[in-house]
């Protein structure tokens, strides 16, 4: 905590330059521009020292998970495979379940928290304005922004367990834990971004006898679009990862489920954890070299490589989807 | 807006659909098999099936859901493999129809089970056994393949830290042929909650109590060496330095040099049908509670030759009866299959384990016959 | 004719005017309702976390002291006790990895935002966009199989040239799966959070003081320090917050590096010294009976409190500083 106090507060309290602090002076001159020099070098020397562990940690994924993707391990679940032998249809098995469930889980996800989040954030702005409530809200929004991904687990876990019974494992249960982890970023988000909309516009709109309604719907939102579009898939990016949340309450399976409600789904992340869990497969002493017994820790960092392709897919799918959308409003 | 939200909304739907079209293919099995029918409809069973429970189980229950398939193809069976505790859990509110199990069920669950079992109480039934391994990592020693011996009292001594350095007397001495390094000793256990653990320190307990002092349970109890999540975190981390020892299933130990234990007046060296041994030479325990229990009293004192008597013996717990008559169907085909010497020989090839000795088949197979089918 | 095509466009004209109010209302409401959920929402995490352990807190004391001696191997049988260093551990992860990557990141959002040329920045931005979605599992991966055998020598260097500082006293633990290098993992994790917040803070700093303080002849290191880094003290701390709150919450990484131990050390090279309520809970989750996941679920609330509070005080100082 106490680390926070120090660094970027400094010295200035004050937004207004000190201009004493720039009377020349021989001296001064030479000693504030080789301070000038040295923090430009370390500037730049934090940001290679940053990458040596990212570079380190995507080469590691690509390295280890480019061995084992191909199009049979994105097409296969992991049925009928057994220690480290291929499986009667070839290949190793692979996480076509993990991707489905990942990709409905975070759909589900989407859909709880992003209308909500978005009309949270039009009420903050467009009604409550300053409001004691407005206030309130947001400072809690802040606060949830903070709550650990195991507790949204633990909540969601708790909230079915009471609802429906304790031992419940779905789909949509992971759903309900990973949205309460992208709420307060997609109300955070699109608070800003609704703030940004000129006021002139909403007037404009109210003058022509438009209904506050519509004018939010149709020209608030709508020009605020793209900078909601790129907050609600950086929220999707933050949770698309989580696993021990989904761990507790989406399950796993070998199989593939596509029933959001019912039944066990295996995401991306568990299935990685899972995998390296088994960390080796046994082969029978009769096995032949196509039993492998390195192969659970080799679809551990495919099924990793795989994830990080879908994030990145979705972060440029964002990016277009708002430069789309930003080119149609200023027709 | 309205109209984009409506056309997008569409969009999802057919991609929901698209997805679910895709549902079927992804498995790895041979479009059909001809199967051989087997005895009362267990061919004809048809649904799905869901177990959960014990971690260590997860690759045999894949082998055998896998052999099971052959047997009734048109079932589907699931397990998570979410712990023991979890399985249990799930078992005592009725949504799986039998949870694996590192440990047998206490009184109180069998209590419980009568809540959900159409008649009678919940009972278990030994399914897997697996050699716990101690395995090291030692330049030298497990490099060359080589054993180091040791009894219980010495292996007792180094998890508890009154051992620290390998070349101790207490190791030398058992090891005369060995060129043992002045190293120091890291030890590895479980991090987590886990019958391994319950298993290896009561094996401990049992044999040499005076170097034991700690209570018997599932976390480790003292702060010696380092704690890994897992199986594979407890392989990965002996793996990671010279002069670790941990203990881990046999099936995960790989290339890790691997103690022999002091049974009798030999050293037996780890192997599947030495663990099958001592179950053999172990009683089963007529003192729990309920019908129909299997639950074995493992005799780590044994004396018998070539037994290697630390093994963990994992459970499936079922019902005698259900309320739904095609679950019991399913409960009576599966263990029937799983405690077969087929499904027994899937399970070793698949994940190492040691087959259950013959003694205890008759037993088992009275116990399987109480599930009331029809 | 006329009249009557009046009165009925006049009377569509009402009707759509109604329409509008209603559809006004409806989406004021919903909009109202959305806010109030929030709140709500809050409040249902915590009243369920709280029916969910209620029978470890209120049950009887017997049981629930059988159940955490079974957690810790018979060293603690009382809540408190057992609450106590998983708290510390927690905190001290979390705000080790804050120290370590607050100074980093806020280096490289000013790089990016100050430095950088604009299109190597807007390659850079993507890069840190992505790091930020890396899945905490593969961090895990990566922490235990790559950077634990690699950080040996290194800690190893430190435990023997600066041991005599406490908190580097060692022997360093081989492997050293420690809080050293679990706080280090977590640095690098919530280093794109902190350093993507922080540089969108400092690419809003007002231009015009920045060429007010260029004009007045103050260097870029000067006109960052008078004119960005003030601007961007808010943003500054609430991308902390929010990198705090993801490493004290942050589960399969510790769970997957981290030596568990339970005690209240600062030892931060030796193994089995602390553990965190998050991976505590993941490692015992699996096992426990119902009860067991009471107490789980109750240490989980606790770490809720913690975060809640630390964030909601975090909050009332900047708003206070800003205002």
């Amino acid at each position: 905590m106490t680390t926070i106090d120090h660094g970027a507060l400094l010295d200035t309290q004050h937004m207004i330059p000190d201009i004493d602090a720039f009377k020349t002076s021989r001296s001064t001159a030479k000693a504030r521009a080789r301070k000038d020099q040295i923090m430009r070098v370390l500037f730049t020397a934090t940001f290679v020292v940053a990458t040596i562990p990212l570079v380190s940690l995507l080469w590691t994924t690509v390295a280890n998970g480019a061995k084992r993707l191909n199009v049979g391990f994105l097409t296969h679940n992991m049925t009928g495979v057994i220690g480290g032998n291929p499986t009667v249809v070839g290949g190793y098995g692979g996480v076509l379940h993990a991707i489905i469930g990942t990709l409905e889980i975070t759909l589900g996800a989407m859909a709880i928290s992003i209308p909500i989040g978005v009309m949270c954030a039009v009420y903050l702005i467009e009604y409550a304005k300053d409001g004691r409530l407005a206030k309130t809200i947001r400072l809690l929004v802040d606060v949830m922004s903070g709550i650990p991904s195991i507790v949204a687990g633990l909540f969601a876990l708790s909230l079915f367990a009471i609802v429906c019974g304790p031992g419940t494992f779905n789909g949509v249960e992971g759903s309900v834990a990973l949205a309460l982890l992208m709420l307060p970023t997609v109300c955070k988000s699109s608070e800003e971004m609704l703030r940004i909309v000129p006021n002139e516009l909403r007037e404009a709109s109210l003058a022509l006898g438009v209904t506050k309604q519509r004018t939010i719907t149709k020209v608030v939102l709508r020009t605020a679009l793209p900078g909601i579009v790129s907050g609600s898939i950086l929220a999707v990016a933050r949770v698309i990862g989580e696993t021990a949340p989904l761990l507790m309450t989406a399950g796993y399976i070998v199989s593939t489920n596509v029933n959001l409600f019912s039944g066990q789904m295996t995401t991306l992340p568990v299935y990685v954890y899972q995998e390296y869990s088994k960390l080796t497969a046994n082969c029978p002493p009769n096995a032949g070299a196509s039993c492998v017994t390195t192969i659970p820790m080799e679809r551990a960092w495919s099924a990793a490589l795989v994830l990080i392709v879908i994030v990145l897919v979705l972060n440029l799918i964002g990016r277009l989807v708002a430069k789309i959308c930003s080119v149609s409003t200023e027709r | 807006m309205n109209n984009h939200m409506v056309t997008r909304s569409l969009a999802a739907v057919c991609g929901v659909g698209l997805l679910a079209s895709l549902a079927a293919c992804g498995d790895n099995t041979a479009a059909s098999e001809s199967t051989s029918a087997t005895k009362d409809g267990v061919a004809s069973l048809t649904g799905e099936y869901a177990g959960a429970g014990a971690s260590s189980q997860q690759t045999a229950v894949e082998a055998w859901i896998e052999g099971f398939r052959s047997q009734a193809p048109n079932a589907t069976v699931a397990y998570n493999p979410s712990g023991s505790g979890a399985g249990v859990s799930t078992f005592l509110t009725g949504s799986t129809v039998w949870a694996g199990s590192d440990k047998a069920l206490s009184a109180e669950e069998v209590e419980r089970s009568k809540s959900v079992c159409a008649s009678g109480t919940a009972f278990d039934v030994p399914v897997y056994v697996s050699p716990i391994a101690v395995a090291f990592n030692l330049d030298g020693i497990s490099t060359a393949g080589k054993h180091v011996n040791m009894d219980a009292a010495t292996i007792a001594k180094v998890f508890n830290g009154e051992i620290t350095r390998w070349n101790d007397p207490a190791i030398t001495e058992q090891n005369p042929g060995l060129d043992l390094p002045n190293l120091t000793i890291t030890v590895v256990h479980r991090s987590d909650k886990s019958g391994t653990t319950l298993n290896f320190v009561s094996y401990l307990k049992d044999v040499a109590p005076s170097a034991w002092p700690h209570d018997l349970s599932e976390n480790w109890p003292n702060e010696v060496g380092q704690g890994a999540k897992g199986t594979s975190g407890v392989v990965s981390t002996i793996k990671q330095a010279n002069g670790t020892i941990g203990y881990a299933d046999f099936s995960q130990v790989g290339d890790l040099g691997t103690v022999a234990v002091k049974v009798g007046g030999d050293y037996t060296p780890i192997s599947a049908s030495a663990a099958s041994k001592v179950i053999a030479d172990s009683p089963v325990d007529t003192s729990v509670d309920g019908d129909n229990r299997i639950v074995v009293d493992i005799n780590h004192k044994t004396a018998a030759t070539g037994a290697y008597p630390i093994v963990l013996v994992s459970y499936d717990i079922v019902c005698p009866a259900y309320k739904e008559s095609k679950d019991a169907t399913f409960a009576k085909a599966w263990l029937t299959y799983v405690t077969s010497a087929e499904g027994q020989k899937a399970a070793q090839d698949a994940a190492g384990t040691a087959p259950l000795p013959s003694n205890l088949a008759g037993k088992i197979t009275a116990s399987i016959d109480q599930i009331k089918v029809g | 004719m006329t009249s009557t095509t009046r009165t009925s466009e006049r009377h569509n004209d009402a009707l759509r005017r109604a329409n509008g109010a209603m559809a006004d209302r409806l989406f004021k409401g919903a909009a109202y309702g959305s806010g109030l959920l929030i709140l709500g929402l809050l409040a249902a995490v915590a009243v369920f976390l709280l029916m969910r352990a209620w029978p470890a807190v209120a049950g009887p004391r017997s049981a629930t002291q059988e159940v955490i001696a079974s957690f810790t191997g018979g060293r603690f049988d009382s809540f408190v006790h057992y609450v106590g260093p998983l708290l510390f551990g927690s905190v001290l992860v979390a705000a080790l990895a804050l120290a370590i990557a607050f100074f980093v990141s806020i280096g490289i959002a000013i790089f990016i935002s100050q430095y950088a040329p604009r299109r190597l920045a807007a390659g850079l931005n993507t890069v840190v966009d992505l790091l930020a979605a890396i899945p905490s599992v593969v961090y895990g991966l990566w922490g235990a199989l790559v950077l634990v055998p690699a950080t040996y020598p290194f800690w190893d260097w430190t435990a023997q040239h600066l041991g005599w500082i406490p908190l580097f006293a060692g022997p360093a633990a081989n492997p050293p799966r420690t809080v050293a290098t679990v706080a280090l993992v977590l640095a690098v994790m919530i280093l794109p959070i902190i350093t993507s917040m922080t540089r969108d803070v400092f690419m809003q700093a007002p231009w015009l003081h920045q060429e007010a303080a260029l004009a007045l002849g103050a260097t870029k290191w000067e006109t960052i320090k008078l004119a960005v880094l003030p601007f961007g003290r808010s943003g500054i701390i609430s991308a902390s917050m929010l990198g705090l709150g993801r490493a004290l919450g942050e589960t399969m990484a510790v769970l997957m590096i981290l030596s568990p131990g339970f005690g209240y050390s600062f030892n931060l090279l030796e193994a089995s010294k602390d553990q965190t309520i998050a991976a505590n809970i993941a490692a015992q989750y699996a096992e426990a009976n119902n009860l067991g996941v009471s107490v789980l679920i109750a240490t989980g609330l606790v770490l809720f409190a913690i975060t809640f509070g630390v964030n909601y005080a975090a909050r009332r100082l900047t708003r206070k500083a800003t205002l």
